[in-house]
Parts: structure tokens; sequence; C-alpha cells
């Protein structure tokens, strides 16, 4: 008995110890495409600063209904909130842009090293009107190259995610009868091909079949030394996806509330099939984090991931914001509350 | 006093018992309840047309369940005919044939390890082993060699069920009582006479029992069935064509189902998985009873 009260004692004085040289700590959940990012930016500031951040990757829709809970400090989504989704949160939510993603269309096609596409026939493909390798469409924009007379097969994410929302986006925008057909979501009702489950599943299984082509992440496609294909831009040149490519692609007339769809930009030398991944506040952040220490914590945290902590993005194979989106996303922090 | 104490030790002793059995009750209602007010939205506002629906598109809002259940019977169908005659085997082998030896226990426990091993494990032997076999078939079948698709699906389905079946129908066989099996011998019959008109007659109703409760297992498999059936989200146009399960569907979509009907048909379809394998393992459940008493009764 008395040797529990002991140990009581000494938790409670190390309890009102801790609590006296309290540091913040904050909770996010979100997209599972930039936590690699995050991961190394939330640790490298934790070094910096003694903030302890965790993050917890659960996907976007999670994210964004733990944000609505309150049960996070902060969400993160690779799709902007619509204005329906926007209203029905309990106060009203900032996108602060953290960094970029490319989408490439990887394929096996052996023999194929510089495949060139346009949108329409990235459409015709995933509606399921091309359906060989051989098509003169898929010539005519491939002059040099020798396509097999060989079943083409498209394999899509079975799995909602941002990436499916930024591809289907930009079909919707360049072809019509996909916008009829299908449109543009997380999940969609593809008209044909085979559906695999992540970034590591989608390659996984263009890699097992011959004459298989599907939309990964640059990144992803980058570390598994995958071939994809060179795709035309609005302005017609024909762009090697690329971090530099999709930071242009950004570089672009934007919303003061950074809620913007870069596919199929105006921009000359971008590359049309990319997005930005957002971190998501309140903009009372009192909402989530009743704590002052922490509110104050998170905004500072905001302000350091869109100035120093872009500079880990090319290392780990993201692309860092454009100087214009830095701009709008310094606006919007200066007007957090707490 | 001292067996007061006893007593009231016992009665609290068995009253502990009685509340846990309960609530695993209360659980299973409760699970049932969850599922039915969370898939109301869907019920709403979709209708009867969650049941009879083709089409499962998230953008426009229009959710139909067909081609999810059909997926989900064709391949615990075929994965249960693709496994009767392996699990049969070694049922009426182990049960009969080879009952107490030492090379029979090695078999017994290597297919008991079969059902522990994790599904996510089969998903990989399915992906890397299982695919490539089965491209290597549609190859000169003409069929488009994707590997992957229903009949691979089934393929691993099978393999996953048959220490289920095996190992109860096992037990049936080796509980047939030998007075009956000696008394045929006295009459001069063969040992496959034996097998064919006394063992699996008498053991017919547990083996049957035994069938469906690997099929509830096929029906509710949700890992390696997503790695290897082609997530199509289409009626399935062939054995060999893509397809996909409700048990899939629902691991796929539910982490980013962010509209409120989207996610509401995912909770129904699994309210429907819910309800096909509860009824499924109760008529097994049902027959196996109905086994027992006859066996008792002798």
């Amino acid at each position: 008995m008395l040797k529990s009260t002991k140990i009581m004692t000494v938790l409670l004085a190390t309890l009102l110890i801790t609590s006296s040289i309290y540091s913040a700590e904050l909770l996010g959940a979100g997209a599972t495409f930039p936590y690699p990012f995050y991961a190394k930016l939330f640790s490298e500031y934790y070094k910096k600063t003694g903030v302890k951040i965790n993050y917890q990757a659960i996907g976007s829709g999670g994210g964004i209904q733990q944000l609505k809970n309150k049960t996070v400090n902060f969400g993160a989504s690779d799709a902007f909130l619509s204005n329906a989704e926007l209203k029905s949160m309990p106060g009203h939510v900032i996108h602060i842009p953290t960094c970029l993603g490319a989408v490439v269309l990887a394929y096996n096609l052996p023999g194929v090293a510089n495949l060139r596409l346009n949108a329409d026939v990235i459409a015709d493909i995933f509606l399921g009107k091309i359906s060989n390798w051989n098509d003169s469409r898929i010539q005519a924009l491939n002059p040099g190259a020798a396509l097999p007379n060989q079943k083409l097969v498209s394999v899509h994410r079975s799995d909602g995610s941002g990436t499916t929302s930024i591809f289907t986006d930009y079909l919707n925008k360049v072809d019509k009868e996909w916008g009829q057909k299908v449109g543009a979501g997380k999940s969609v009702n593809w008209p044909i091909g085979l559906g695999a489950k992540g970034n590591a599943g989608v390659s996984g299984m263009i890699k097992q079949i011959p004459g298989s082509i599907g939309y990964v992440e640059l990144n992803f496609a980058e570390k598994n030394k995958m071939a994809y294909a060179t795709v035309q831009n609005k302005s017609g040149n024909f762009i090697k996806p690329s971090l530099e490519a999709t930071s242009q692609a950004a570089d672009v007339a934007m919303p003061a509330d950074t809620r913007v769809s870069i596919t199929n930009t105006e921009a000359d030398n971008g590359y049309p099939i990319g997005g930005f991944t957002w971190l998501l506040v309140y903009q009372d952040l009192n909402i989530s984090t009743p704590k002052d220490e922490n509110a104050k914590a998170l905004s500072e945290l905001l302000s350091w991931v869109i100035h120093d902590g872009q500079a880990y993005a090319k290392t780990l194979d993201y692309s860092p914001l454009p100087a214009s989106s830095v701009k709008k996303a310094e606006v919007l922090i200066s007007t957090l509350k707490f | 006093m001292w067996t007061d104490r006893l007593q009231f030790f016992e009665i609290m002793f068995k009253k502990t018992l009685q509340v846990f059995a309960v609530l695993v009750c209360v659980l299973l209602g409760g699970i049932f309840l969850t599922l039915l007010v969370k898939s109301l939205p869907a019920i709403v506002s979709q209708g009867i047309r969650f049941v009879t629906g083709k089409e499962w598109d998230p953008v426009m809002g229009n959710f139909g369940a067909i081609p999810f259940v059909e997926g989900t019977l064709i391949t615990s169908f075929v994965a249960l005919l693709i496994s009767i005659p392996f699990s049969l085997s070694i049922a009426i082998f182990l049960g009969e044939y080879f009952k107490q030896t030492w090379f029979s226990s090695v078999i017994k426990s290597i297919v008991e390890l079969l059902a522990g091993i994790p599904s996510v494990v089969y998903g990989f032997f399915g992906l890397f082993v299982l695919v490539p076999f089965v491209r290597s078939l549609e190859t000169p079948l003409g069929i488009t060699p994707y590997g992957v698709g229903i009949f691979s699906a089934a393929l691993i389905l099978a393999l996953m069920i048959v220490p289920y079946s095996a190992s109860m129908s096992r037990e049936v066989i080796a509980l047939v009582p030998s007075d009956l099996k000696e008394a045929a011998y006295s009459l001069g019959a063969t040992r496959y006479e034996v097998l064919r008109y006394i063992i699996l007659p008498y053991a017919s109703s547990g083996i049957f029992a035994g069938t469906l409760l690997a099929l509830g297992r096929a029906m509710g498999e949700t890992m390696a069935v997503t790695m290897v059936i082609g997530n199509s989200n289409l009626i399935p146009e062939s054995l060999f064509g893509p397809g996909n399960t409700m048990a899939s569907v629902i691991a796929n979509e539910f982490t980013e189902a962010t509209d409120k009907v989207h996610l509401a048909s995912l909770i129904e379809l699994g309210l429907y998985l819910f309800v096909i394998t509860v009824v499924i393992n109760s008529v097994g459940r049902y027959i196996i009873s109905k086994f027992t008493i006859e066996t008792q009764t002798q």
C-alpha cells in the first residue's frame, strides 16, 4: 500500500514537471501521397523546434473526416474540398498548398523507349476505344517507333485515391465523351481495364502484363525505373514529366483560396497531369486546436513548410511550390486566428 | 458459512460466464444494427436500384450491387467446386485409410497449417505464382492474357478453403461407427464399397456442413481476392475476365469515400455480406447439430 502511494507521488511529480516544460504537440491525418515528404518535414521540424507532429497517412477522405470531427489539428488532402464539402465543415477551412505531384502514364512495351501521347489518345485508351498498340493514332504521334500488334491493357487504381482524382480531372477537361460517360473523382466507374490497389499495385501489374499502360505518381515511376510517356500539353508542346515541368504547370493564375486544378495547364512548358496537395486547417485554429501554444505552433509550422520546408521537396521527388503559390499561401496563413 | 462462500463463488463464476456469453450475442446484434443504421442514407436514396442495379458510379451517385454480388457468388462457388476433390480426398485419406499413422499426422498438421497462413501471404503467392501461371494458360487459349481475374481469385480461394472443409469432413468420416463398417466387411464388401455405400452416405451431412462453412469463409475473404481479381466494377464477361467481390470493393473504396451516399452504399454491401454469411453459417450449424443428434441416439 505504502509502496503504491509512493509510486503515485512520483508519477504525479513527473507529470507536473513535464507539463511545466510543455512543448507543443500536433496531430494530423490525411493524404498518403505526400506522406514521405511530410514525414521528412515533420522530423526535421521536430529537430529544429522540439514541436512533435504526429501525422497519420490514412487517406484524404479519412483526414477530412477527422478534421470535421475535430480529432486532429490539421488534415491533408490531394483533392481540394468542394463548396458543398466546405459548407458541411463546422468552421471555415483554408487550404495551404505544400507541394505538387505529377501523374505519369507508365507502360510496359519492350523496345519502345519514348512513347508520346496526347489527350485524345489517352482518353480513348481508357475509354476502351483504342485497344491495340499498332493503332494508327498512336503511330501518328510516334513516327519512328516500331509499335507491335499487341492488345492494349489499361490499368487503373482500384482504391479511391487523389491520384485517380488528378488523372480523371485531366481526362474530364480534355475529352467531352469522358466527361459524359465517366467524369472525375477519387473512384470512378471505369469502362474498361484492370484495377490494382495503390501505386505499388498498379506498377506491379504494369510490370507483369506486357502491353499494359496505367497511371502512377511520378516519384513512384522514377523509383521503380518504369518507362513513362511524354504527353502533349495544351500549348501543343510534348512535355517529358519532371519535377520542374510540374512546378511550371502550377505557375498559373490562382484563386486566393488556392483551390485550383492545374491539369491541362495553360503554361507553355508545364506538364498537364499534376496537382497540388494541401494541408487543411480551420481559419479559426481554436476549433480543432483549443490550446493556444499548439495553435501558435501550427501556424508557425505552416509558414515553415511553405518556405524552408520546400528545400526538402526535390530530394524526395516532389515538385516544390512555385513562387506565386507561396505568396498566396503566405496571405492565407496571415489570416489564421487563434 | 464455509459452504455459503463456496456457493457464492459458484454463482458468481456462473454469472461471469453468462455475462461474457451474452456480450458476444449483443456484439453480433450491435454489428448488424450499426451496419443497418449506417447504410440508411444509401437505402433511402438508392432504394431497390441498389439490389437490381448493374452500375457502380461514385461520380454520378448511382450504386448497384449486382456486379459485386455476382463476383462474390461466382468466385466462391467456383472455388468450392475446385476445392471439393482435394478436400474430400484428404478427408477420406486421413479419416479412413491412414487414421493413426505418423504420416497421416504430418499431413494433418500441414493441412491445418494452411488455414493459419495470413491471407495477404496467399495474395502474394497468387500474384507472383498463380497469376503468371493463369496468364500462360490464357495465351494459347486466345484469351486476353490478363492473368488476374475471376478464375485466379477462385483458384486462390480454393486453396484457402481446403483446410476448412477437409478437417471438418475428416472428423465426421472418422466418427462413422466401426460396427457399421465391420458389418459391411463381414458381408464381403470391398474397401471401396464400404466407403461408397456406408461411410460417405453416413457422413454426407457433416461433409456438406463443412463445405458450407468453407463457402462462408470464401465469401468473406478480402485481401487475397483483391490482389488477384482485377478489380473491375463491371459484371464479369467471362471466367477469365476481371471482376470484383463485395468484400474487395469495400476494402478498396472505403478509405477515400467522402461522399455520404457512397460511404453508405459500401456499408450496405457490408450488410448484405453479413446477412449472406450469417445465413450460410447458420444452415451449416443446423446441419451439424442435426447430425450430432443422430449419432448420439444410435
